[in-house]
């Protein structure tokens, strides 16, 4: 009992920060110096070559006011996110869900439909996609076999090229499936089977038990994947390279082009300011709502 | 309301007979589409370049042209062979995660198990860098870089790594809570100081943690196309997705087949890592929701 008192009240400061100090180290260095150095850039026009100048919130004025291509990259971002994330947790939770049943050779699906979400960041894949969805690729050729023969490809088509993009997101479901799959199972039979008594359905049980006891989940996916679509580059710069006309601009593309082809650095950093305070008031505005749908059993169980 | 089951019209057994092959049926579609992407890239690998854009949904290659597509490509791009690339990016993916790993385990077991001033604050921090984009910090991050004469070289790739990620810390922090703190006292009675707690008591408790986060680590650094792209400009200092990328310029590659083939091989390790420690990802994601 002695010890036990000890270890809560003794503090070992030294040892704490000798242990940390790698990680401390960096925070200073990578994340929180370069956060300052960013925050003031923003208010600067600098080019790496000449001292940064101040000029107040100049940058963010002509961004709002006069760059028509920072408006364009932002609805291209917001139709990205509000296209992606819903289907991709859609689809989560159905397969996630076809996966929680007991039929033979589970494991071995659960493999094949989370090996995309492993691979799906690479520029391998962006390549396959690029291939795949392009002029004479998989698409144009399979519909060109059904008698179908289109003129532009998918990514060729200004109309159509985000939706690529889209599809390769939706494609790597699996991590979100994972979560789903470990939550369900968490789910205890003996509401189903009670309801069952009660006469429901599956419908009324997807929506009265599964859906409700599923949201603290729902909640967590639907946070991290709406920050990591906002973050997304990779596709829109190997895929498509923001086009055609811009319409695949993805926000970040948009900020390492100003940073790194036009050596717009102050500018580049307001802007990635700006999608700091997009993220914040997204994340803030979820865990604001989360009080009228998100049920977390110790408060008294599902509504 | 009760509700009046309709009797059924075929028997229970066979009804259950075909529910299950009902669903063998849609998982093994939806399956197939899922994978299809990478036979594709498989098979356009083992294709003639003529042959890449003609029925190009086609798996099965009418002529075999997989040995020149693959020796071709291995010729890289640049003057530099791709075994250079694939050299780089092992460089890199190994000693970062490495000294990632470690690096989040002393942070984690210090969160977990050592009191200190300002811990609470700290942990803050951590879970608040999971949040800020690394694009804000990439432009200061170059500057830095560059001022120390580290662009160019490896040491750009990797140092960042050496500090931890966020990510590994809570997940082994969520591991370390799991662990009762009566062995810690167990051991602190036998005279274990607390760094010996850790490597002899706790490190075996937690080596699922430390697989799950070595792989998540070794697949980001492997697949890292951000800060290669901006820390890198010298071909000879490309780790493999630097490399893929300059094989899609249209004006300065051609080769269709070496272009599939070599991403083929950078998806290879990938592929392999997974199927044999599937278990320790699985886990890892329930617990964290990491994006893998």
């Amino acid at each position: 009992m002695r010890l036990k008192h000890k270890k809560r009240r003794g503090y070992s400061n030294g040892l704490g920060y000798i242990l940390l100090s790698p990680w401390l180290f960096g925070f200073i260095l990578m994340h929180l110096l370069p956060m300052l150095v960013s925050l003031y850039l923003s208010f600067t026009n600098f080019n790496m070559l000449s001292a940064p100048k101040f000029i107040g919130v100049g940058n963010y004025v002509r961004m709002f006011t006069q760059d028509k291509t920072f408006w364009k990259a932002l609805g291209v971002t917001f139709t990205y996110v509000f296209a992606l994330v819903p289907l991709r947790l859609a689809f989560a939770l159905a397969i996630a869900m076809l996966l929680n049943t007991s039929h033979r050779g589970l494991s071995i699906y659960r493999t094949f439909y989370y090996i995309p979400s492993i691979i799906g960041g690479s520029i391998a894949v962006s390549i396959v996609w690029k291939q795949m969805f392009g002029n004479g690729g998989v698409l144009m050729s399979l519909l060109a076999a059904v008698g179908i023969s289109q003129k532009t490809s998918l990514l060729g088509n200004p109309n159509t090229a985000i939706y690529s993009l889209v599809l390769l997101g939706v494609w790597q479901f699996g991590s979100s499936m994972l979560i789903f799959l470990s939550s369900l199972k968490q789910i205890p039979m003996s509401l189903y089977e009670s309801a069952k008594i009660d006469g429901a359905r599956f419908w009324g049980s997807f929506v009265n038990i599964t859906i409700p006891m599923l949201t603290p989940t729902l909640f967590f996916n639907l946070i991290l994947q709406v920050i990591n679509a906002f973050r997304a580059f990779t596709e829109s710069y190997v895929v498509t390279d923001g086009g055609p006309l811009d319409r695949t601009l993805f926000y970040v593309l948009y900020l390492y082009r100003r940073a790194f082809n036009y050596f717009d650095m102050g500018y580049s950093s307001a802007m990635a300011w700006i999608l700091v305070i997009i993220i914040s008031v997204f994340t803030a505005v979820l865990f604001k709502t989360q009080n009228g749908w998100v049920h977390y059993e110790s408060k008294g169980g599902m509504n | 309301m009760p509700h009046i089951e309709t009797k059924p019209m075929l028997g229970l057994k066979s009804r259950k007979l075909i529910s299950s092959l009902l669903f063998h049926i849609v998982s093994i579609v939806l399956g197939f589409l899922m994978i299809y992407p990478l036979l594709w890239l498989l098979a356009s690998s083992f294709k003639s370049n003529s042959e890449i854009f003609i029925n190009s949904f086609s798996l099965i290659p009418k002529v075999w042209d997989a040995a020149s597509n693959y020796s071709s490509g291995w010729k890289g791009i640049s003057g530099y062979s791709f075994g250079v690339f694939l050299g780089n990016s092992l460089i890199v993916a190994v000693v970062g995660t490495l000294g990632c790993v470690v690096s989040s385990l002393m942070a984690a077991y210090t969160f977990s198990r050592i009191r200190f001033r300002f811990s609470s604050f700290w942990f803050a921090c951590v879970m608040v860098t999971l949040m800020i984009p690394g694009q804000v910090m990439v432009v200061p991050q170059y500057i830095i870089f560059r001022s120390i004469g580290v662009i160019n070289t490896l040491i750009a790739l990797v140092a960042p790594w050496f500090f931890g990620n966020a990510f590994f810390i809570f997940l082994m922090v969520q591991f370390f809570r799991g662990l009762p703190i009566e062995l810690d006292e167990a051991a602190e009675i036998d005279g274990c100081s607390k760094v010996m707690t850790l490597i002899k008591i706790h490190l075996p408790l937690i080596a699922p943690a430390i697989a799950t986060s070595s792989i998540f680590s070794f697949y980001w650094i492997w697949q890292d196309f951000f800060q290669p792209l901006i820390f890198m400009n010298n071909p000879g200092k490309f780790t493999m997705p630097l490399a893929l990328n300059l094989f899609t310029d249209p004006n300065s590659y051609s080769n269709y087949g070496g272009m599939f083939a070599m991403s083929a091989v950078s998806l290879a390790p990938v592929v392999l890592v997974f199927i044999l420690f599937q278990k320790y990802l699985v886990e890892g994601i329930a617990t964290t929701g990491m994006k893998g």
